[in-house]
């Protein structure tokens, strides 16, 4: 046991007087959230858009200030024939038009209905979805006020945003980031400081000390949990106090399936250093066979449902996917810790399955 | 007197597959002795060391070392043992009283002891201003001499060194090799692979490999003599022309 304390103490030194590639393990989180908090984001701000009306009409007005007003759209063009819509969109000054039909305020009340028909720049097409029902939503938001002070019997369609009302894509992406870089710590950082003993050739002359070598691989995994634990608390207090996601539920649910999924990617990395024999191998490994399938298919920026069966599949063997999984239900949605029994359990299984594999894999190899 | 056997191989052999990486090899090694054990690259030197460390299992046929079955009770080898690779094997990024603690904790030692022989070590060796630099920050010669300090500084029956002195200037060769023999004058036996053919001539026994068998293994001076040659490098030549491995 002292031997095992000697060890750990030593892979804390390699770390803390690496000070570049600590301060990078550190500041990683903050970069990211700021990144994907304030730079990268798919909502909806400021978008140009373009209002046609071939006539002068009060109703018209008072729907762009509308539109105007809010922080999604900027209303740049007013157009009067349905000539100008073609140049406006491909001079790409705007990426919506709104094109109202005559004598729109009248028909509004009248058992005739008015006519309204969106024109949306769909190069991006996730963009251009948002970007309607965006617009439809101020819209008949307007509408029902005015049908309200009327009196009218018109049909309200009310949507309410569940567990993410003000619709922040900041509840999307947070799970996303734990999951990515508690991977990137656990797996590819430990992964790559057992295959640097071995470039070194320290590994051999520890091999043939008397150290058992489970002990070598343990002690590795040690700091690399601490600094995951402190990164997923940074990540926590920065979603919470800078970008205003709540821990809608347990804490304590949140970081037993954190700790799981830390364990699973400690043993995920200790198997792909059984496999690696120099460290550029182990880089490949995590960032290929780890980093991108886990971005793209984790659920983290594309929505998994949407996904062909094989992708699909693939996702299922992700860890990250479950993870992310059990972040947006115990997080953001605030189930209690049953409802994400499912998610728990996958992992679970992962990590004990992967702690068998590469413990195995690492008594082979010293056959 | 007969001397005490330290290192004992009888047939060992290793096989890959079809291949046979080592192929019945047989030898002695007595306690206190300098053995040279060399051969060209792919002749099946390191698989062999690799036996003997307890690293790898011999296919068959049998060895002892420091008295221990290679194959059944190498962790008691490894307790016995020292080792220093041809890669450099302290870390760099501890200090040197770090490298010297981390290697002797794993061998067992007291606290007490390791910090009584780590100033021993170091008056010796003249490092004493040294003790808190950064291994990363010494001249290659230093650092091997302080690599091979420590694979001996628990006092192993016997030390196993890897070609030791892979790019290592002359001059820092010629001390390397006193270091050794003190270590043999303290009974520690050295078993030593080489590439450089004049410090072959520095070993009490030399054995060559070739294809995986020992084509030679006798005094330097006895070799030479049984060649009818006057250098150790004549001796290699004739032996290594012999091979029909390729690496």
């Amino acid at each position: 046991m002292r031997e095992f304390g000697a060890f750990v103490k030593k892979e804390f030194y390699h770390i803390l007087r690496d000070r570049r590639t600590m301060l990078i393990v550190l500041v990683m989180p903050v970069v990211l959230i700021i990144l994907f908090g304030f730079a990268l984001s798919t909502e909806v701000r400021n978008v140009n858009i373009a209002i046609l009306s071939p006539s002068p009409d009060p109703t018209v007005r008072q729907i762009a200030e509308r539109l105007d007003a809010s922080e999604y759209f900027t209303v740049t063009q007013w157009l009067s024939t349905p000539e100008e819509i073609n140049d406006a969109m491909k001079s790409g000054a705007v990426q919506l038009v709104i094109a109202f039909g005559p004598h729109f305020s009248g028909g509004m009340l009248s058992p005739e209905g008015s006519q309204m028909q969106m024109i949306v720049d769909a190069s991006d097409a996730n963009m251009a979805q948002s970007y309607t029902s965006y617009a439809s939503g101020i819209i008949s938001a307007f509408a029902g006020e005015l049908a309200a002070a009327g009196d009218e019997n018109g049909i309200l369609t009310q949507v309410q945003f569940l567990y993410n009302p003000q619709m922040k894509s900041a509840y999307n992406f947070v799970p996303g980031i734990m999951g990515l870089i508690m991977m990137l710590i656990c797996a590819m950082m430990t992964s790559i400081s057992i295959v640097r003993e071995k470039e070194m050739g320290t590994m051999e002359v520890l091999l043939v000390s008397p150290v058992r070598p489970i002990y070598i691989v343990v002690s590795k995994m040690v700091p690399y949990f601490v600094l995951s634990c402190i990164n997923l608390a940074t990540i926590l207090l920065l979603s919470v106090f800078v970008l205003g996601v709540p821990v809608a539920g347990s804490l304590a649910a949140l970081w037993l399936v954190s700790l799981i999924y830390i364990v699973a990617n400690l043993s995920l990395g200790l198997l792909i250093s059984t496999m690696a024999q120099q460290q550029v191998i182990a880089l490949m490994f995590s960032g290929l066979l780890l980093m991108m399938p886990t971005m793209l298919l984790s659920g983290m920026i594309f929505p998994i449902e949407s996904m062909p069966w094989p992708l699909r599949g693939i996702s299922c063997i992700l860890p990250a996917r479950w993870y992310i999984t059990a972040v947006r239900k115990l997080m953001i949605q605030g189930l209690p810790m049953m409802y994400a029994w499912k998610e728990i359990v996958i992992l679970a299984s992962m990590a004990v399955v992967l702690i068998g594999a590469s413990l195995k894999k690492l008594n082979n190899r010293l056959e | 007197m007969e001397k005490e056997i330290v290192i004992h191989a009888d047939r060992l052999t290793k096989q890959f597959g079809n291949f046979t990486a080592v192929d019945r090899i047989s030898f002695d090694v007595a306690r206190g002795e300098v053995f040279g054990f060399l051969g060209a690259n792919g002749a099946g030197k390191t698989t062999a060391m690799r036996m003997l460390c307890g690293l790898s299992r011999p296919t068959s046929g049998t060895g002892t070392v420091a008295g221990y079955d290679i194959a059944r009770q190498h962790e008691k080898i490894k307790r016995n043992i020292g080792y220093m690779s041809q890669k450099f094997s302290l870390y760099e990024d501890l200090k040197v009283w770090e490298n010297i603690r981390l290697y002797a904790g794993i061998y067992g030692m007291k606290d007490a002891e390791i910090a009584r022989k780590t100033d021993e070590l170091l008056e010796r060796l003249d490092f004493t201003r040294e003790r808190n630099t950064m291994v990363k920050a010494l001249p290659l010669g230093w650092k091997q001499k302080l690599a091979f300090s420590v694979s001996i500084f628990h006092d192993p029956a016997i030390v196993f060194l890897d070609e030791p002195t892979g790019g290592v200037d002359p001059y820092t060769r010629r001390q390397f090799w006193e270091m050794i023999y003190e270590a043999a004058d303290r009974g520690i036996t050295v078993f030593v692979t080489t590439h450089y053919m004049d410090e072959a001539e520095y070993c009490d026994r030399v054995s060559i490999m070739v294809d995986g068998r020992i084509d030679a293994l006798d005094t330097p001076r006895s070799l030479k003599a049984q060649f009818g040659v006057h250098s150790m490098e004549e001796v290699f030549q004739a032996l290594a022309r012999k091979a029909e491995r390729t690496e």
